[in-house]
């Protein structure tokens, strides 16, 4: 699903690098990065959704490399491709509940919105909890339903990966697993690919295989890789 | 593109009142000058059809554009009066027909005006219900009148006081309609039109009373000679005309010395007009001849002169309302960074959310040029009411 090798990255200002010699990423794994602040995790994430773009090596995403399009290419590919949720919900305030799932079918117009889509967005909202909420605005809900709603966002373009940076960060232990279960679910229901970021340890029983940043310092480049290669 | 709209649509809902500030103030930019421009337009045509349409105008001395906005208008403010023999003398002259014209008093907001029955044939008025008055105490009422008062032939009006205090002063006289005018889209259809010795019974100039030669006036009888009764104030005064009473109605004194605001000289050609504007250049003379085509000339370009300032302060508020506008534009741009990233990094297209951008202003700008044609349609439409509203008044 996801194949990254010999990555090198680094930010135009400062003097943070990434260096990635190889990481797999099997088809409907689900996998929870950690590791300590600035450590790249989320850069990570950039990286495979092609919001950002190394300066050498390659990022395959489902067969795609990604890393090697043009910029409106990597869009159309990822709007289509790779759901995203994040810590901060980013919901639009100015959009209901309804209108900001189905954001993704607004903003480009390789997605087409018809009633197939507003019935399956309706029907994931009702599946998890908010099919009452859909006219309300953002700051009309609480944090773990702003978070429902931006997982649902993700979800209703049904995309084979999922990327999510510590999508439970804000929540409360009750919201956490609800949180968790829609996208655990999602997974094993659509055999999708599951990769978080998260500083939460106590959820990563949940997943697959774990990747801990902590160890690239530890034991540098060549044995982090061999840790993070993951099966085959 | 319907998403982009959406989009852009649904943001200007929510931020409402931001919408609203922006819309007003660029629909003011844009419907002022041109707003100003059509009552200017309409004004213009309106004053100059009617100056343009009445030759000359006789009055007493003093300002020429008084005498007009009275005589053609019927504004509230009155010129130094004049005598009726003012009238005479340019019909005596054989070079100009005279139409009197008495407009001093107000039945409610609508002008009296005392005049002829030639006053109607030289603005060419139709009757659309009626006849002209015939009889002392009758009157001729506009188009409009007639709707606000909602009065027809056999109806009355009455004329209003000039002053609650002026006791010894104007009494209100009941007047009954003879006739409705057909509307013309001028002061006309606005005014009360009654002879000229109805506006001087209407001052106290002329009244009618109770016959004092019959014995049941006896009572109120002070004293009584061959020539003259003398009776006390208790004699009944009639303050409405009828058929039974207009015998009694008369007036004391010479007529020719009794008050006019203007008269209407038509002259019978060309070089009759200059003969006669001739006569009354005398710096002595008590009266002046207005050619109110003139004035209303010089009063355009008043106005004229007046709009460009009005314009160029416009043009100077409306740069720095758009420069204000595009400075909210661009902050609210910044304020809106983190909600662009979120759309650009789930995959949204730069062109689309630049488009979503740009359509919100287009939306502010087709509003507000929207609600500016509005408002400068019924500035159009009801141009003439607001003419009169600030021009004569």
């Amino acid at each position: 699903m996801i194949e990254i090798g010999g990555l090198r990255f680094s930010y135009d200002e400062g003097d943070f690098s990434l260096e990635i010699p190889e990481l797999k990423v099997a088809h409907g794994e689900t996998v929870a990065i950690v590791g300590p602040s600035g450590s790249g995790k989320t850069t990570l994430l950039n990286l495979i959704a092609g919001t950002a773009v190394p300066q050498s090596g390659q990022v395959t995403t489902n067969g795609y490399e990604i890393s090697r399009q043009h910029d409106a290419a990597r869009r159309d590919f990822r709007i289509t491709n790779i759901g995203m949720v994040f810590q901060e919900f980013e919901l639009l305030e100015y959009l209901n509940v309804l209108d900001n799932i189905l954001l993704p079918y607004r903003i480009n117009r390789t997605l087409q919105l018809d009633a197939s889509v507003r019935a399956r967005a309706e029907a994931i909202a009702e599946r998890v909890g908010i099919g009452d909420k859909l006219s309300r605005y953002a700051d009309q809900l609480s944090q773990g339903e702003k978070q429902r709603v931006a997982v649902i966002r993700a979800l209703v373009v049904q995309p084979p990966l999922l990327l999510a940076d510590e999508p439970t960060g804000n929540l409360d232990p009750l919201n956490k697993d609800r949180v968790l279960d829609i996208l655990l679910q999602y997974a094993t229901d659509n055999a999708a690919t599951l990769i978080t970021v998260t500083h939460d340890h106590d959820i990563l029983h949940r997943f697959q295989r774990v990747i801990d940043f902590k160890d690239f310092y530890a034991h540098g480049a060549e044995q982090f890789a061999e840790d993070i290669a993951g099966p085959m | 593109m319907r998403d982009v709209l959406y989009l852009a649509w649904r943001y200007l809902v929510y931020h409402r009142l931001k919408t609203a500030i922006l819309v007003t103030s660029i629909m003011l930019i844009i419907y002022l000058p041109i707003g100003l421009n059509v009552v200017v337009e309409q004004s213009a045509t309106q004053l100059t059809a009617r100056a343009g349409a009445t030759p000359l105008l006789v009055g007493a001395k003093g300002s020429p554009l008084e005498l007009t906005l009275n005589s053609l208008y019927f504004s509230p403010e009155y010129p130094e009066l004049i005598d009726y023999s003012a009238a005479t003398m340019v019909a005596d002259s054989g070079l100009a027909d005279a139409i009197p014209l008495y407009v001093r008093f107000r039945s409610r907001s609508h002008p009296i005006v005392g005049t002829s029955l030639d006053y109607f044939s030289f603005h060419d008025l139709s009757f659309a219900a009626g006849r002209p008055m015939a009889l002392l105490g009758e009157c001729v009422v506009g188009a409009t009148v007639a709707e606000s008062l909602g009065v027809k032939p056999g109806d009355a009006v009455i004329s209003s006081s000039e002053t609650v205090f002026d006791l010894a002063g104007v009494y209100p006289l009941k007047m009954k309609v003879a006739g409705v005018l057909a509307r013309t889209f001028t002061p006309d259809d606005d005014a009360i039109f009654v002879d000229v010795k109805t506006a001087w019974i209407i001052e106290g100039l002329g009244h009618g009373h109770q016959d004092l030669a019959r014995p049941e006036a006896a009572p109120r009888v002070l004293s009584r000679s061959e020539e003259n009764i003398v009776a006390n104030a208790s004699v009944v005064q009639y303050n409405e005309i009828t058929e039974d009473n207009v015998d009694s109605f008369h007036f004391h004194g010479d007529l020719a010395g009794y008050p006019l605001t203007a008269v209407l000289a038509v002259p019978r050609d060309e070089k009759s007009g200059v003969i006669l504007r001739g006569r009354y250049t005398d710096d002595d003379a008590t009266s002046q001849i207005v050619r109110p085509v003139t004035v209303i000339d010089e009063l355009l370009d008043t106005i004229l002169t007046i709009q460009q300032f009005i314009i160029a302060a416009v043009i100077i508020a409306g740069s720095a309302t758009i420069a204000t506008a595009a400075l909210v534009f661009m902050l609210s741009l910044r304020l809106r960074q983190r909600e662009i990233d979120t759309m650009l990094k789930i995959g949204g297209s730069r062109a689309r959310v630049a488009s979503m951008l740009l359509a919100e202003v287009v939306i502010v700008v087709i509003l507000s040029s929207s609600l500016a044609a509005v408002l400068t349609l019924l500035t159009w439409r009801f141009g003439p009411g607001i003419i009169e509203s600030f021009v004569l008044t």
